[in-house]
């Protein structure tokens, strides 16, 4: 099978966000492959050790993701693709779906697996984006993924509800948590890493412009919400407290 | 500028989700003198289609196919498709919910637009539309302009408010024939979940469990609380971890992110990770032994004590008042 996984390098999901002049302030933070995109590397590497083929784990960002793609690749991918996509300015979804359009159009794909969202932007649009650009279906939400005689039955999260869904290959999955339990890399598995084909494109090879891949939505600002401040901790026996409590509710926040 | 905007209304269980009533406002601010139009998708719906009215729509389509009946994101597809292409609207606004977040992108991506996701305000500033959204679960807050073009939104539930009802209004419902074809994904079953009632992201009351409810069993304590107050459960990663409750239920950074009128923190340390998805929550009330919790800092009032105490009481006290 060709198994293909698209990720993002994102901010851990620990780091505290700072912003100077309208941009994310990224001095010393931790990055880590964006943690719903884990589960996908994860059910990738354990169908192609079912069904046999490849894993390639693809990035759309900067040099610095070669780091998450190696983490990918230590964890068991077989490949990875780094598209290099400092040239568009003003790039948002639209932009990132064009670019992995671009790269997939000549590929020969079973599946894409990909994180149900990104802890970062929190848009979740490039994987139902990317699918209706190849033509192929989409399922978002997985919990879990079967496939048998090229078709893949899937159970889906649907706000607390579970459908089973039966689609055809090939497919763009993304996977939501309760999926799989991703490993960690291994050691030797570190070390295969480091020898495994890494391939770094840019959009000229692509053949694509930069306005090809301009963004359709600008942002014009970023800010932190107000810092909320500590409130108010009841005291006394906690008969009175859990009255207090009751009634602060409802007299003062008004919201019971 | 007057505009045209569709909205996509969405009915669950025969009844609209309070998100559609709530798109809709959006839809009217955003259409200002212009034109909103309802959209109704699936299976004998359109003796619903006046309710959008009443909340701002001016007049809706109803698309009714054997084929809607459950979601599939080529049957809304080709359905909204049909509808733009007959309307050439200026905008489209769904609620941010499993199908808005499903079949937004994939039009977005078919009609080569822009699309805002997980709105949680709107402002028209002449000619712009300019939408607010979280970044990093809401640790940060973006603004985003459309640059041109039709152009998508999803709004996130609970955040703009709907216009009142008004059932002196009143406006065109008729219905637009389309072929549904080709579904390539098949429904095989639904298993609804029978453990609560009030879906999370619309929940206006949220009690949230962590690793001090030390076991399974003992969310039944917070099942009782959220029935009295008409909420739902949510729990921290650590509880989903410890496999005290499924990870539909987890809050925070990798889960959901909600906002609700009240959130009722119980037994939760407060990580940064957890906070993250639900430090927007109208009012917070915390409950935890440790006076040192993080949970007490971003918490509007805090009870420290053993929550094995505190709920019960909590519970019989709400009972007593809400009766």
């Amino acid at each position: 099978m060709n198994i293909y996984v698209i990720m993002k390098r994102t901010f851990d999901t620990e780091e505290k966000i700072q912003i100077e002049n309208g941009e994310i302030v990224d001095d010393g933070a931790e990055y880590i492959i964006n943690p719903y995109d884990e589960y996908a590397v994860e059910e990738a590497i354990q169908l192609r050790d079912e069904h046999g083929g490849e894993v390639t784990v693809v990035t759309v960002g900067d040099e610095e993701a070669e780091k998450e793609l190696r983490t990918a690749l230590a964890m068991g991918a077989d490949k990875a693709v780094l598209i290099e996509d400092e040239d568009v300015e003003e790039g948002d979804q639209y932009s990132t779906q064009t670019i992995l359009g671009a790269y997939f159009e000549d590929k020969e794909v079973d599946i894409i697996l990909g994180g149900n969202v990104a802890v970062d932007g929190g848009s979740g649009q490039v994987g139902p984006r990317l699918a209706e650009q190849l033509g192929i279906s989409h399922v978002t939400s997985v919990v879990k993924l079967e496939i048998q005689d090229g078709k893949a039955t899937v159970e889906k999260d649907v706000e607390g509800d579970m459908e089973v869904i039966e689609v055809d290959l090939p497919v763009l999955i993304t996977a939501q948590q309760g999926l799989n339990e991703p490993r960690y890399p291994s050691l030797p598995g570190i070390m295969k890493a480091k020898k495994k084909p890494l391939e770094t494109l840019d959009l000229d090879d692509l053949d694509l412009d930069e306005e090809d891949a301009e963004g359709k939505t600008k942002t014009v600002e970023r800010y932190l919400p107000p810092a909320k401040e500590a409130g108010k901790i009841l005291d006394g026996e906690l008969d009175d407290q859990v009255n207090e409590l009751v009634s602060l509710l409802k007299t003062e926040a008004k919201v019971i | 500028m007057s505009k045209k905007v569709l909205v996509i209304g969405e009915v669950r269980d025969g009844d609209f989700r309070n998100v559609s009533f709530e798109a809709t406002a959006a839809a009217r601010e955003v259409a200002a003198d212009g034109e909103v139009v309802g959209v109704l998708l699936g299976e004998n719906v359109s003796s619903l289609a006046n309710e959008l009215i009443y909340y701002g729509a001016d007049r809706v389509l109803t698309v009714e196919s054997d084929k809607l009946a459950n979601y599939t994101p080529e049957g809304y597809a080709q359905a909204i498709q049909e509808v733009v292409d007959q309307e050439d609207p200026d905008g489209i606004i769904l609620g941010h919910t499993a199908i808005g977040r499903d079949v937004a992108p994939k039009l977005a991506a078919r009609f080569k637009s822009g699309l805002v996701s997980d709105a949680v305000s709107l402002e028209v500033a002449g000619d712009e539309v300019i939408f607010t959204r979280p970044i990093y679960s809401g640790k940060a807050f973006e603004k985003i302009v459309v640059q041109d073009g039709l152009t998508f939104a999803t709004i996130r539930p609970n955040n703009i408010a709907a216009l009142e009802k008004d059932e002196s209004r009143s406006g065109e419902v008729a219905s637009v024939q389309v072929d549904i074809t080709d579904l390539k994904t098949v429904i095989k079953e639904v298993v609804k979940n029978t453990t609560s009632g009030v879906d999370l992201s619309e929940a206006s009351v949220i009690v949230a469990g962590g690793r001090g409810l030390k076991d399974a069993d003992n969310f039944k304590l917070l099942d009782e609380l959220a029935e009295v107050l008409g909420g739902a459960v949510g729990a921290s990663r650590g509880a989903c971890d410890a496999e005290y409750c499924d990870y539909a239920l987890q809050i925070g950074q990798t889960g959901k992110v909600v906002t609700p009128d009240l959130y009722i923190a119980v037994g939760i340390s407060g990580a940064i990770q957890h906070v993250a998805g639900m430090s927007n929550s109208k009012v917070i009330v915390a409950i935890n032994k440790d006076p040192e919790a993080e949970i007490f800092q971003i918490a509007d009032y805090g009870i420290v004590g053993d929550l094995f105490d505190v709920v019960p009481k909590l519970t019989e006290e709400f009972k007593k008042v809400l009766v």
